[in-house]
């Protein structure tokens, strides 16, 4: 391969933006900037396409590696995918263009600052599942904060500021102690090359500190309970746009990190730490879901069920067992595709009545049957009922979860009960029931772009949940191979 | 004796332009225009100088062992010279609009320039004093040069009374060491000098304070705020960022070139003055209201990573403290450029509530401000995380995890004051706009400056390259 292709995934957001930036200074040609950020991102999504096309699925070793001299003698800028990362690029290609197309009435000022944001922060968020050095992850990983702060904070809801701070601090300061373990790691192998690292290995001395460290950044971006009071105000005050590539990718830059580097590099420290992980998931899924039920703002209610479904994907991981790990990777790809859909749902209804408060709604099933549909696909998918690709995803999770320990199973399995009452509940209180707001038959059903967006999110998923082959197959070897090593230096210890 | 005096030219030429200004700004009338851009040249070509005379040139001894010429020394007087001249080259403007754009101001400029030359060159304790009172004369006077603001005259007296006693401390630490050691000489002392001699460690202690306070590391802090404030604000770029060179020099100088071995004793001193910094500038920055204090804060914080480079004792940590100073010095540069800008009908504002809205109504100028704020903070891929990343590297390397994780906690609570002034610039409602017919200068250094920073992260090797042959050990 002589064509970087990975670098021109990562920079192709970034010559958008450049040319947006330069564009700046006509304000009425607001759907000429649309199109151009549209085109980009579609160009990108149709690369990624073609990079699934060329990846082997037969190997577990990274693919497409480049490898340049960055900081010399200390640090290389070096990319690279195999089965665990190239699905999250996927999701990044494909959610971005939709967020750009549903960014209709929801943000009506600085548009085109809207999109320089978007696309610099797909840059950083495909850079986070591309990179294959440590100083570089953590670059792409903190950089993700800069567009994602703006963007909460420029275009966000009445809290806006609140909720920006919060969101930038409290995950700053997760990030900070990863670094001081990126670095102590530098001095103790020499390199900060995955690759390297993962033949080198770690001594076991190390291992816990730097295992805690790179939990504490991990545990706030999941978010893991109780570090996870970012979230809600975040996805509540962030414009639509933003509050889906939040909860649709920003979200799962921890559950990869988890697998890549928790369990690649940190083995026997992840065997150490493996009950409190299991401890906070199901703290997570069971407390979360119960916050869930009691929310009476749409976006906060699916605010808490991201943290709910993270506990699963945090629990599967921890399984270390190769459905677990594989349910955890569908249950990210499908949560992606699902909450985002949940939110554009959400910010449909926003657009129309400028209220996310359940009671407003009620009813509408008869005003707006296209609507109702899509999101009862998506609310169905969110309590993981068979044939939707949430399903496949917590069934595998819980699957691997049995087998390791029964009590945590049971508890975990629970949660998936209430997941359905709140979800249930919600669509229940949204769509049935008795019009009394005689406001709400002026609302007029999904106009096309929106149509379009939603039915491009339910097709992959209502897809993969009938045939989730094509996402096993390009997961597989990489995961049984990453077990295979885990188990290895375990026992070697 | 009289060997390799070409080695000292840029501060043989930069005296004889002194004089020869202060003569034509006595002869010639409303001269200031003219001096102010001769006084551009001079610098220019001082720099250019100290380029080809020193730099490639090994470790040189000049005087009776009192002069040192090496790389650091040519490195670090070239940052001064530039920075010195971008100072002098954007504040015309400022000067004019108070009606302080006299003949004194560039010279002052040029002297205190030359005192800290001698500072970054010294290899004696007498040859340092000198210098440091050449720049610090001139600096008071700088301080207090718009005299008909209470403020600045304030401003001024306080520097004066403040770095005076200083100054004492210093000396009396010198008189100390000179007793224990009975010579000034930085090469003598360090073959002289007695390990068990408590007195002698004094003596360091003394001189570190006075330095210190120079720097404004944390507790000898107090006078920044209120001079940074009271000054005019071309002063106060000056101010964070010129001195500051020439006393890390010095820093370096003292500590590594006599005392090396007596690491054990000045380490603990060094890493509280870096602790104590870095979380007191973070967290005292918090509650300000006007830019100037802010940056003054910040700043302190800003010496406080410097200072931990320095506390490592390896070359490494010198050479991450040079560039954490040269990248600070770039950011600060963009940063005042802003401030500079701020300016409406023949008014400048420095609170950060004027700010309010500014993404409104300038554009690119608050995306600059916003890249060097958030550089400020730390925040990767800008240079100001480069800068902190070295640092840590090399305090990571000696294994003083407790000040690298203080450190890097102090960055989150410093984050907040940053994403402060940024949530007053995007967030909040816009007041009315600023001129917008800023000189030519300004603009340039705010450009080069914003785009050095963004572009950092594309070719970091070339600064580490440059300050690699910084060899002090």
């Amino acid at each position: 391969m002589n064509f970087p292709i990975l670098s021109s995934l990562i920079l192709l957001p970034l010559i958008g933006a450049l040319f947006l930036f330069f564009t700046r200074s006509k304000n009425e040609n607001k759907i000429t900037v649309k199109y151009v950020a549209l085109f980009t991102s579609l160009v990108n999504f149709f690369l990624s396409i073609y990079l699934w096309f060329l990846f082997d699925q037969t190997t577990s070793a990274f693919q497409f590696v480049e490898d340049r001299v960055w900081i010399e003698g200390t640090i290389n800028y070096k990319v690279g995918v195999d089965g665990i990362s190239i699905l999250f690029i996927i999701l990044t290609t494909f959610i971005t263009p939709l967020c750009i197309i549903s960014v209709n009435n929801s943000v009506t000022k600085r548009l085109n600052e809207f999109l320089i944001a978007i696309l610099v922060m797909e840059t950083f968020m495909i850079g986070v599942f591309c990179s294959l050095d440590l100083v570089v992850f953590y670059l792409f990983f903190e950089a993700g904060l800069i567009p994602m702060f703006l963007i909460i904070g420029i275009w966000g809801g009445a809290r806006r500021v609140y909720s920006a701070f919060k969101f930038f601090l409290f995950t700053l300061l997760g990030s900070v102690l990863m670094l001081v373990a990126i670095i102590s790691i530098y001095w103790i192998t020499g390199t900060t090359d995955v690759v390297q690292l993962y033949e080198l290995g770690i001594d076991t001395k190390y291992q816990n500190l730097l295992w805690l460290a790179f939990f504490s950044s991990f545990a706030v971006k999941t978010p893991m309970w109780p570090v996870h009071t970012w979230l809600p105000d975040a996805h509540v005050e962030a414009p639509t746009a933003g509050s889906v590539l939040l909860a649709a990718i920003l979200l799962k830059m921890a559950g990869y990190g988890f697998i890549r580097f928790s369990l690649g590099l940190f083995p026997s420290a992840s065997e150490v730490f493996t009950p409190l992980i299991y401890a906070l998931s199901v703290i997570a899924i069971i407390f979360t879901s119960l916050i869930a039920l009691m929310q009476e703002d749409m976006k906060k209610l699916i605010a808490y069920s991201s943290v709910a479904h993270m506990g699963f994907v945090t629990l599967g991981i921890f399984t270390i067992q190769q459905q677990g790990i594989e349910g955890s990777i569908i249950q990210m790809i499908s949560h992606g595709l699902v909450s985002a859909a949940l939110f554009l749902c959400v910010g449909v209804v926003y657009d129309r009545m400028h209220s996310r408060l359940i009671n407003t709604y009620g009813g509408i099933v008869t005003i707006i049957p296209k609507y109702a549909v899509l999101f009862m696909v998506f609310t169905l998918a969110a309590l993981g009922l068979p044939g939707t690709s949430g399903f496949v995803g917590e069934f595998l999770i819980l699957m691997a979860a049995f087998k390791d320990n029964f009590l945590v199973a049971v508890l975990a399995s629970l949660g998936v009960i209430i997941g359905a009452a709140y979800m249930l509940w919600l669509y229940k209180r949204v769509i049935f029931g008795k019009l009394i707001n005689s406001e709400l038959k002026k609302m007029i059903d999904l106009n096309k772009s929106e149509a379009f967006t939603l039915t491009c999110l339910a097709i992959p998923t209502l897809y993969f949940g009938f045939y989730p082959e094509p996402l096993i197959n390009t997961i597989e070897v990489s995961i049984s191979d990453l077990i295979n090593t885990y188990n290895y230096s375990v026992a070697r210890k | 004796m009289m060997n390799n005096i070409e080695l000292i030219f840029p501060e043989i030429f930069i005296s004889l332009s002194i004089m020869f200004l202060l003569i034509l700004g006595v002869f010639k009338k409303n001269s200031s225009k003219i001096i102010h851009n001769i006084s551009l040249l001079v610098l220019l070509i001082a720099a250019v100088i100290t380029f080809n005379e020193t730099i490639g040139i090994s470790r040189t001894i000049l005087f009776n062992e009192s002069i040192v010429v090496d790389y650091l020394s040519s490195f670090m007087k070239i940052i001064t010279l530039i920075s010195a001249f971008v100072v002098l080259l954007i504040s015309s403007n400022y000067l004019k609009t108070f009606k302080i754009f006299k003949i004194e101001y560039p010279i002052l400029i040029l002297s205190s320039v030359l005192g800290m030359m001698i500072m970054i060159s010294s290899n004696d304790l007498i040859v340092f004093y000198m210098g440091l009172e050449l720049q610090s004369l001139a600096l008071y006077v700088l301080a207090t040069f718009n005299r008909d603001q209470l403020k600045s005259s304030e401003a001024g007296l306080k520097y004066f009374v403040l770095s005076a006693l200083s100054s004492g401390l210093l000396l009396y630490g010198c008189s100390l060491i000179y007793g224990f050691t009975g010579s000034t000489n930085f090469n003598v002392i360090a073959t002289q000098f007695n390990t068990n001699e408590y007195a002698l460690t004094f003596g360091i202690v003394f001189v570190l304070v006075g330095l210190a306070f120079k720097i404004s590391a944390v507790p000898f802090h107090m006078w920044a705020p209120d001079v940074y404030e009271g000054s005019p604000t071309s002063v106060t770029l000056f101010f964070t960022m010129v001195p500051k060179i020439a006393a890390l020099t010095v820093f370096i100088r003292f500590l590594y070139v006599p005392f090396l071995n007596l690491i054990d004793q000045w380490q603990m001193i060094l890493v509280f003055l870096s602790i104590a910094s870095m979380l007191f500038g973070a967290i005292a920055a918090i509650g300000q209201k006007n830019l100037k204090r802010l940056i003054a804060y910040s700043s302190i914080s800003h010496i406080g990573y410097a200072l931990a480079g320095l506390a490592t004792g390896s070359n490494d940590g010198i050479q991450s403290s040079v560039i954490y100073m040269t990248i600070y010095i770039i950011m600060n540069l963009g940063f005042f450029s802003c401030l500079l800008m701020m300016k409406r009908n023949n008014v400048y504002y420095e609170q950060i509530d004027d700010l309010s809205g500014l993404s409104k109504n300038h554009p690119l100028l608050s995306i600059s401000l916003l890249i060097i704020l958030f550089s400020l903070a730390g925040i990767p891929p800008l240079a100001g995380f480069f800068a902190k990343f070295y640092i840590f590297k090399s305090v990571i390397e000696q294994s003083m995890y407790f000040l690298a994780i203080v450190g890097l906690l102090s960055t989150v609570v410093a984050a907040f004051y940053y994403l402060r002034i940024i949530k007053i610039m995007y967030f909040d409602e816009e007041k009315d706009s600023y001129d917008k017919d800023h000189s030519l200068w300004l603009k340039l250094s705010l450009t080069v400056s914003t785009v050095l920073i963004l572009m950092y992260f594309v070719f970091p090797s070339e600064l580490i390259d440059a300050v690699s042959k910084i060899n002090i050990i």
